[in-house]
């Protein structure tokens, strides 16, 4: 029984719940695999502390919430203050190079960044930074395919934006699959 | 029959409770929702405002839950399938129209998205703490009917079945979601229209001047008719006659409450839905229902790698409240534990139902999030003892 758990914190404003939604329903409709997101935001719209827990496994989902993810996805220095410490030990943290400044890391953790923000700016809209990042966590990951990803993301993103979204998905793949190494 | 397809998202989603439970409204032929909008519940009439022109129908917000509650009434006597949705502090001030659609027989469909409480309390996060206000909160002798769904599927699935079972036996009939339930999202499979199949209301085939509105047959469950289709009627809170007349007599107030009461009364085996699991040879015996259902799941599993003989119980209808069945469990097992998010509220029905004749230990927690599993499985290993 596989059960990867992972929580992606940042502000509101970024796309942090709709960069959970992409990853559960690349999980869930394209994987095969059962997936869980539980969303956690302020009342304001834009800029309180936000954040989504996805639960993706093999069989179906029981406890629903993520109490020490096996990979952090940070977006913002708040993200990585508050959760860095509930990580798993030999966890994984994949961050905002450029917003989130690492200090230490809990024992084992793996830590993989991305300037997503300015990757972002050059495809022309700051937007999509969450779409770089999501693209970032499959490349590091590879727990959702890259198909099941990029159909999630097809069918998420408005009409008129899909050829940014990939763009923006396909850098952020890139820059993960070469600090992994791969191929 | 089977659903109307103008109301059926036929297809593969990802969608949190809330806007399951819209769809499953949808698909069951739901054409009216007046509402409030509540926190955590505001997303099912976000949804239903923005989906039914396109498929045909109406949703009106109105001034307060008072008001939601009775419009939905006149709408179920204007023909249409109609439901409410709200959070604890609407549901108080819903109480008043929930007896009215009781004595009245009005098919109606509540949703409760449950929120820590009491007043205000927390409106962002979970509690099961409305349990029995559904049951007992109206004045008078009552009776309804509650689902406990515990995953978005289930909201979309079980909405259809409360639509269903408010025409068949003209009871207010209650979704009991949670605000974890509400928000989480996860797969929904939605089935072609002609795969749902939807309980049509009991209208009448007599002619005007022969109907009369509370005449009943065997099943206690009398026809319908609507405003405008010629037949008199006459819809009262007051205690009534056959023809709805007011009739305020200790027989006539023996007569009625006993029928209305003993549809459900009688039916309750019927309407008995318990997912049971190794409960065959269970020491202990764990009684859950909604949200904590799932938390009961993880911990049961870890009770049986610790060797333990653990069984499942899953209320799936939680009232009428399945004596007969716990009954039956208690009868073969050493102990029940009983997890729900309140401070004990289902367990007196569960102790009722034991009868003493086994211990029945409350797993209770006061809201806001849900257990840690931990604590359940404390409390199965101490039961198992």
């Amino acid at each position: 029984m596989t059960r990867t758990e992972i929580r992606i914190g940042g502000l509101g404003g970024q796309g942090v719940i709709l960069s959970g939604i992409i990853l559960g329903k690349a999980a869930s409709i394209y994987d095969g695999l059962n997936a869980t997101l539980i969303q956690a935001f302020g009342p304001e719209a834009r800029g309180s502390a936000c954040s989504a827990q996805v639960t993706i496994a093999d069989d179906p989902v029981d406890y629903p919430y993520v109490l020490n993810p096996d990979i952090l996805v940070v977006m913002s220095p708040d993200a990585y203050t508050q959760f860095a410490p509930s990580l798993k030990p030999g966890g994984m943290l994949l961050y905002e190079e450029e917003l989130v400044h690492i200090k230490e890391l809990p024992e084992g953790v793996r830590a993989y960044g991305i300037g997503a923000t300015r990757i972002a700016e050059e495809l022309g809209r700051r937007l999509v930074l969450n779409i770089v990042m999501v693209g970032f966590f499959v490349g590091v990951t590879g727990i959702v395919s890259v198909g099941a990803a990029e159909k999630a993301l097809l069918s998420s993103v408005p009409k008129g934006t899909e050829s940014l979204n990939l763009n923006a998905f396909r850098r952020g793949f890139e820059h993960g699959r070469s600090l992994v190494g791969a191929a | 029959m089977t659903a109307d397809p103008k109301g059926v998202l036929t297809g593969i989603h990802f969608l949190d409770g809330d806007h399951a439970a819209c769809e499953g409204a949808l698909a069951a032929g739901c054409r009216f929702v007046a509402g409030y909008p509540i926190t955590p519940s505001t997303e099912v009439v976000e949804r239903f405002a923005q989906r039914i022109p396109l498929v045909g129908g109406l949703f009106i917000q109105m001034e307060d839950e008072l008001a939601a509650s009775i419009a939905i009434l006149g709408g179920a006597w204007g023909g249409k399938k109609v439901m409410t949705v709200t959070s604890g502090p609407g549901l108080s001030l819903m109480m008043e129209h929930l007896g009215l659609a009781y004595i009245t027989e009005t098919p109606c469909v509540f949703i409760d998205v449950q929120r820590g409480g009491p007043s205000t309390g927390l409106p962002t996060l979970p509690a099961q703490a409305d349990m029995m206000q559904v049951k007992w909160g109206s004045h008078g002798d009552y009776e309804i009917i509650a689902l406990s769904p515990n995953s978005p599927q289930e909201c979309f699935d079980l909405t259809i079945r409360a639509f269903n079972l408010t025409e068949q036996w003209r009871v207010p009939v209650f979704l009991m979601m949670d605000e974890v339930v509400g928000h989480m999202t996860e797969r929904v499979v939605i089935p072609e229209a002609s795969a749902i199949e939807i309980t049509e209301r009991r209208w009448t085939a007599k002619a005007p001047g022969t109907y009369r509105p509370y005449d009943v047959g065997a099943d206690r469950v009398p026809e319908m008719t609507k405003a405008g289709d010629g037949h008199r009627i006459h819809v009262t809170g007051l205690t009534h006659d056959e023809r709805g007349w007011p009739c305020m007599t200790p027989k006539q107030q023996d007569k009625l409450i006993r029928r209305l009461s003993g549809k459900i009364r009688d039916n309750a085996d019927a309407l008995t839905d318990i997912r049971e699991e190794g409960c065959e040879d269970a020491d202990v015996v764990v009684v859950s229902y909604g949200i904590t259902s799932r938390v009961a799941s993880a911990a049961v599993l870890r009770a049986r790698a610790a060797g333990l003989k653990v069984g499942h119980a899953r209320l799936v209808v939680t009232w009428p409240f399945p004596a007969a069945r716990i009954a039956a469990l208690a009868s073969k097992c050493k102990a029940m534990v009983v997890p729900e998010l309140n401070l004990g509220q289902m367990v007196h029905e569960v102790r009722l139902a034991v009868n003493g004749r086994i211990p029945v230990l409350l797993v209770d927690h006061a809201g806001g999030t849900v257990h840690d599993p931990q604590v359940i499985l404390d409390r199965i290993q101490e039961a198992a003892r």
